[in-house]
């Protein structure tokens, strides 16, 4: 079967009004259903990329387009988890009311309506937190708010899922079940995610996005400690998850690069 | 308490209902100043209130006009402030403490210029420290009026507040009109500013809009219920204020805010002392 392409960055610049540029000359395309990681340093433009296709930023040079259109007008079909850190950790609201978020609509009557509660319940319960909803979200676990994050994105029916950092936070042993979810959810809609930790970098994902002022994209199975060396510039703990390290040998393949 | 309703001292009748009428959108502009945490701005617009009123008496003074009067003053320029308060918010981030800082000084500073130039008007206290026993009947009308205004758009966009509120990234990608939301949310709160003036007056209103709310937060995980606690305890707070006033001969002001103050410190005590035990 044909992929089309549903993103497609070309000969993007961006920098903030500081001038100092975040990205430089990036050109990207991914396929619908294709998952891949975006790594790189803190502060090589990771989250910059994300607004970009978000349409939360504006490019200063170059396009991108989302689904064929502007990002502005493909968010109905964005779904979008932030990091839970960035989100007041002391305001009033309980995981249902949180996941309800994904249903809001522009308008002068803002109530959900009873399709918008089954939906909000469905999402709940594929993300395995539907007896979390009366809870308050600040009583939760890092790995429960990010489950719940996540089933707020999944609640507008997203062709395209993009994740800021969700295994950040997340006890290991519940990261390969984690996985798993996210590899279930790739089964019909693409995945994009962010993250710092290379550990990330599972074999149920298409390919790595690096991100330092400029783009490359890696196969996963191409991946290895020098193209991550010469990415951040110097040496990072790095886990293949491909890896079987009684075979491997290679320098800055397995463990400690 | 009945005295206050029945009573021969119809001051003291008019006083409690507005302070119970007020005490509506002081709970629910309170909640959403509290978790949006919005406080330094609400100040801001507070004292610029000052300059409207100000303003709305040398022009009264001096050319005449029966319309300028210093409640449409007040309104006007508190709308004002929050406009021009939430474009720096929203545009000029990296200053905007000190943006916010220098409107509420210059505010404050233009009213008390006008009011040095209109001869006769003395009462600024009434206005800087507040004094709910001057409120007549026609008081009653406009905080009633004021209530509709603030509540309306406080029910009716409900969820697209808290959207904005929790999360306004999240929610502009959904579609939601964040800024309209953001602008709409500062003119209810000048609103219920102006509503305060009456009764605390424009130094203490950060203590109207934020303290009941804040005690109202330790005891609550919904905003709605927040919202609803917040009411309860403001009217707690201004009738109790406004009775002890009375009776120990004490400006209503100062009363009401350090009841609010009392009850605020207690609940972060007991809130301690519960989470230790």
């Amino acid at each position: 079967m044909q992929k089309n392409n549903i993103i497609e960055i070309k000969d993007l610049d961006f920098s903030y009004e500081n001038n100092v540029p975040v990205l430089e000359n990036v050109n990207l395309s991914f396929r619908e259903l294709e998952s891949a990681c975006i790594v790189g340093p803190n502060g090589g433009g990771k989250s910059t990329l994300l607004y970009l296709l978000l349409g939360l930023l504006k490019p200063a040079r170059g396009s991108i387009r989302v689904f064929g259109k502007p990002p502005v007008e493909a968010r109905p079909d964005i779904g979008y988890m932030p990091q839970y850190i960035n989100l007041d950790q002391d305001f009033p609201i309980c995981v249902s009311e949180v996941v309800l978020m994904g249903r809001l609509r522009d308008g002068f009557w803002g109530a959900y309506s009873r399709k918008d509660r089954e939906v909000a319940m469905e999402a709940m319960t594929e993300m395995s937190v539907e007896h979390l909803a009366k809870r308050h979200f600040s009583e939760l676990s890092g790995g429960q708010r990010q489950r719940v994050l996540i089933a707020r994105a999944l609640t507008c029916n997203p062709k395209l899922l993009l994740l800021d950092e969700p295994t950040a936070n997340v006890d290991p042993g519940m990261q390969e079940q984690f996985y798993e979810t996210l590899y279930e959810l790739n089964q019909r809609m693409a995945i994009l995610t962010v993250s710092h930790d290379l550990g990330f970098v599972s074999d149920k994902i298409d390919s790595v996005i690096c991100v330092n002022r400029t783009v490359q994209v890696h196969p996963t199975n191409a991946l290895d400690g020098n193209v991550i060396t010469d990415m951040y510039g110097y040496d990072v703990n790095l886990i293949r998850h491909d890896y079987r390290c009684d075979h491997e040998h290679k320098p800055g393949g397995c463990g400690h690069a | 308490m009945l005295e206050l309703f029945f009573g021969s001292l119809p001051f003291l009748r008019y006083a409690f209902i507005v302070g119970l009428l007020a005490s509506v959108a002081f709970g629910i502009i309170g909640t959403f100043v509290v978790t949006r945490r919005i406080t330094s701005l609400a100040g801001a617009i507070a004292h610029c209130v000052l300059g409207g009123i100000g303003a709305a008496l040398f022009f009264r003074y001096e050319y005449g006009f029966k319309w300028s009067h210093p409640l449409s003053g007040a309104i006007i320029a508190a709308v004002i402030a929050a406009l021009v308060i939430g474009g720096v918010s929203i545009y000029a981030r990296q200053r905007e403490d000190t943006i916010i800082g220098a409107i509420w000084a210059v505010g404050m500073a233009v009213g008390l210029l006008f009011i040095a130039k209109t001869p006769g008007e003395v009462g600024l206290d009434k206005y800087l420290f507040g004094n709910i026993l001057y409120v007549s009947q026609e008081d009653i009308y406009i905080t009633l009026l004021l209530d509709v205004v603030i509540i309306l758009p406080a029910i009716l966009l409900f969820n697209n507040i808290l959207g904005v509120c929790f999360d306004s990234n999240f929610s502009e990608l959904r579609g939601v009109k964040v800024k309209f939301i953001y602008f709409t949310l500062l003119i209810m709160t000048a609103l219920t500013i102006v509503l305060m003036v009456n009764i605390v007056g424009i130094i203490m209103v950060i203590a109207m809009l934020t303290l009941p709310a804040a005690v109202a937060g330790q005891f609550t995980r919904r905003l709605w219920s927040m919202m609803v606690l917040s009411v309860i305890l403001s009217i707690l707070f201004t009738s109790s204020g406004l009775l002890l006033s009375y009776n120990i001969e004490m400006p209503s002001g100062p009363t009401i805010v350090v009841i609010a103050g009392v009850c605020y410190l207690a609940s972060i005590i007991y809130k301690k002392l519960k989470r230790a035990a």
